[in-house]
């Protein structure tokens, strides 16, 4: 390997990217926008769920019980009504997603310490939402609940201590539970993987398409140094954009980092090497840049987005697509990177998947310089 | 390195059914400009990919500058420039970063740099233009600017693969002019053409159709040796008429248009001369003259693919 070679091939790569809009968006423009697409737009948090009111009962008791649904953040009261029908429009019509009901006898029940039922309507459509807004629910009403038999023995005589269990809560590594903070640190490297091997698989075939390579492989020009040569460029844009999404992490979404920002990039330059290869083998072995565009994007947006835990969590997967997961290399970098960024963790626990990774890259590189054949067909 | 530069031997290529090239053999002395004229299709590209060693040919064997066709194809890399049918510089890189781009490519050291590309950007005329894209060059400059790089290293031969189509006469000129230049200092140029009066302009040709080597030899033994028939001259009115009148003469080929007079093929010219002057002058025809004259090339290339098509069953032409 020569590395005048290599830098020729470096530096003339470097031009093609600077004169070329479009790759230079591609690479920038389009990870920076997708970040804040998703950092803004993207967030499994359920709150103020719209939540409709028919309190047959209006008394006190009613009004204080809704006021604890009202009162809290995960719920807003849009409307009050009166019969079913209503309720049945403005769930069809998306306007809310529950509706409580409060039959005529809830104080009575309550004050003769009978069990008081009321009724929740759930907009089941999306079940994933009503599930998490039944809970919220059935913590107001239970706290609202325990509220209101603390006060009733407290009016009977002396408060029973002991007998009631306390959970008291503590979340590590991501003390609020914002989603936000869990997914940014996967689309960092799902936007990574994208992008890295979509580039890269165009840089080959194009050469081949335009004639440049019939040139190129008529001088003693090797497979490993072109090779090279091609990835730098794209190293320093894979490293531009981490840059970037950690600032932006930082600056825009308040991402906390616990976790060293050295073992992150050096995480990332791995985790770089087998995306970059990737695309690359796929442009030496199509020698057509729609093709390998077209592979690039189902080999690896596809398994990036679906398959790497990025939102959809790999222990809910059923066993066999769990253990095509383990291939996906954005897995292994979703998992680094959420460590790094939300447990501080270091090395010494993320060393098996930072091997997989090496291997995966040295293992591509070596089949793209195999294959790369200095012959026309 | 003995004095061939190129040797052939039953060098073949077939695509599936198709037989590209047909056992071919000739050997091209260094120093030497070496044609190699044929049609579209005839194999002209596909010989010359083999010979630098980026396809592999079915069968047969070669040799480049010593090195082994099939073996060796990485030695011959190391002492070749090739300039293929397509400009294959990039077109968004400017004169000098394509230049700056093969000096890397090719290890020139650094003293020598800085005068390899002057000498390029002189020699191809871009002195004006060494900061423009070459997208925006015209194809003349672009050829010559193709032809800088492919001899920056200085190789011993370059192979040349229509190094002129699509351009216009006076550039094709100075680009003879420097195919010249280089080959005066020694180096062995193997260049494919369909231009006949390209063809002139080599030491040896060879004709090369559908695959199948039919002759070799400089332009002079070309024209005297390989015709068996003769040329006739026909200077007259309506040429376009007196054709078909002239190829209805027994003893004559055919006649074709050259500018505004005709060439006949004629088996043999003394007897025809009187016969054609006789039939034009019976069909009203003003002539002005009927000698033999000296074959042209195009004239010993239509005679000899008439002569192969006659003798050969056809195979479908197939441009590639």
């Amino acid at each position: 390997m020569k590395l005048q070679r290599v830098a020729a091939v470096a530096r003339k790569e470097f031009i093609h990217v600077f004169r070329d809009p479009r790759s230079l968006g591609m690479g920038i423009a389009i990870p920076m926008l997708l970040l804040f697409l998703f950092g803004y737009a993207l967030t499994l948090d359920v709150d103020r769920v719209p939540l409709m009111v028919w309190d047959q009962s209006a008394t006190p008791e009613s009004r204080d019980f809704i006021s604890r649904f009202a009162g809290s953040r995960y719920f807003t009261l849009a409307g009050r009504v009166g019969t079913y029908r209503e309720i049945e429009i403005a769930i069809d019509r998306r306007d809310v997603l529950m509706a409580l009901v409060i039959p005529t006898d809830f104080a009575r029940k309550l004050r003769t310490g009978a069990q008081a039922p009321v009724q929740l309507i759930l907009d089941g459509s999306d079940s994933n939402t009503a599930t998490i807004a039944l809970g919220y629910a059935e913590a107001a009403t239970s706290a609202w609940s325990r509220d209101v038999i603390l006060e009733q023995s407290r009016r009977f005589g002396p408060v029973p201590a002991a007998g009631i269990v306390d959970v008291r809560p503590r979340v590590w590594f991501n003390t609020d539970m914002v989603s936000r903070n869990y997914i940014f640190p996967g689309l960092i490297a799902v936007i990574m993987m994208v992008i890295a091997a979509l580039l890269t698989s165009l840089t080959v075939a194009r050469e081949w398409e335009t004639g440049t390579m019939e040139q190129l492989i008529t001088t003693p020009l090797r497979g490993a140094e072109l090779i090279a040569g091609k990835l730098i460029p794209y190293f320093a844009i894979g490293i531009l954009d981490l840059v970037l999404s950690v600032l932006v992490g930082d600056f825009f979404f308040d991402i906390p980092l616990r976790g060293s920002l050295w073992l992150l990039f050096a995480m990332s330059l791995i985790f770089l090497t087998c995306a970059l290869a990737f695309g690359l083998l796929i442009s030496i072995v199509t020698k057509n840049q729609r093709l390998a565009s077209q592979i690039a994007m189902v080999t690896t947006m596809l398994p990036a987005f679906l398959l790497s835990g990025f939102i959809f969590p790999i222990e809910n997967m059923p066993p066999p697509i769990q253990a095509v997961t383990h291939i996906i290399t954005a897995r292994y970098f979703v998992t680094i990177l959420r460590d790094i960024y939300l447990k501080g963790v270091g090395l010494g626990v993320l060393a098996p998947e930072a091997a997989f990774l090496a291997v995966f890259g040295v293992v591509v590189l070596a089949l793209a310089v195999k294959k790369f054949r200095k012959k026309v067909e | 390195m003995s004095d061939l530069a190129v040797t052939l031997r039953d060098l073949e290529k077939r695509f599936g059914d198709f037989v590209a090239v047909n056992r071919v053999s000739l050997d091209v002395k260094r120093g030497e400009i070496f044609g190699f004229l044929g049609p579209n299709g005839a194999g002209k590209s596909t010989t010359i990919r083999m010979l630098c060693g980026i396809l592999q040919p079915t069968a047969g064997s070669g040799t480049v500058a010593g090195f082994d066709i099939v073996r060796q194809p990485e030695e011959i890399k190391k002492n070749i420039g090739y300039m293929s049918q397509k400009f294959s510089l990039y077109e968004d890189l400017t004169v000098e970063e394509n230049i700056d781009f093969y000096s890397g490519i090719y290890r020139i050291p650094d003293a020598k740099k800085k005068d390899r590309k002057e000498w390029v950007i002189r020699m191809a005329g871009l002195t004006e233009h060494r900061a423009s894209k070459t997208a925006i060059l015209s194809g003349g400059w672009k050829q010559r600017l193709a032809l800088g790089c492919a001899v920056l290293h200085e190789p011993p031969i370059i192979f040349l693969d229509e190094p002129t189509s699509g351009v216009d006469p006076i550039s094709r000129r100075n680009f003879w002019d420097l195919i010249y230049h280089l080959a005066g200092g020694g180096v062995t140029v193997f260049v494919t053409t369909h231009y006949m009066d390209e063809a002139e302009y080599c030491d040896r040709l060879a004709l090369i159709y559908r695959g199948e080597l039919i002759a070799l030899g400089t332009p002079a033994e070309l024209k005297t040796r390989f015709m068996e028939e003769e040329i006739v001259e026909v200077r007259c009115s309506r040429p376009q008429d007196a054709m078909e009148i002239i190829e209805a003469i027994p003893g004559i080929g055919h006649a074709a248009l050259f500018g505004r007079t005709l060439h006949v093929v004629a088996q043999r010219a003394d007897e025809s001369i009187p016969a054609i002057r006789e039939s034009l002058a019976a069909g009203g025809f003003t002539v002005d003259g009927i000698e033999r004259i000296v074959p042209s090339l195009e004239d010993v290339f239509v005679s000899l693919i008439e002569a192969r098509d006659r003798e050969t069953t056809p195979q479908q032409e197939f441009s590639r």
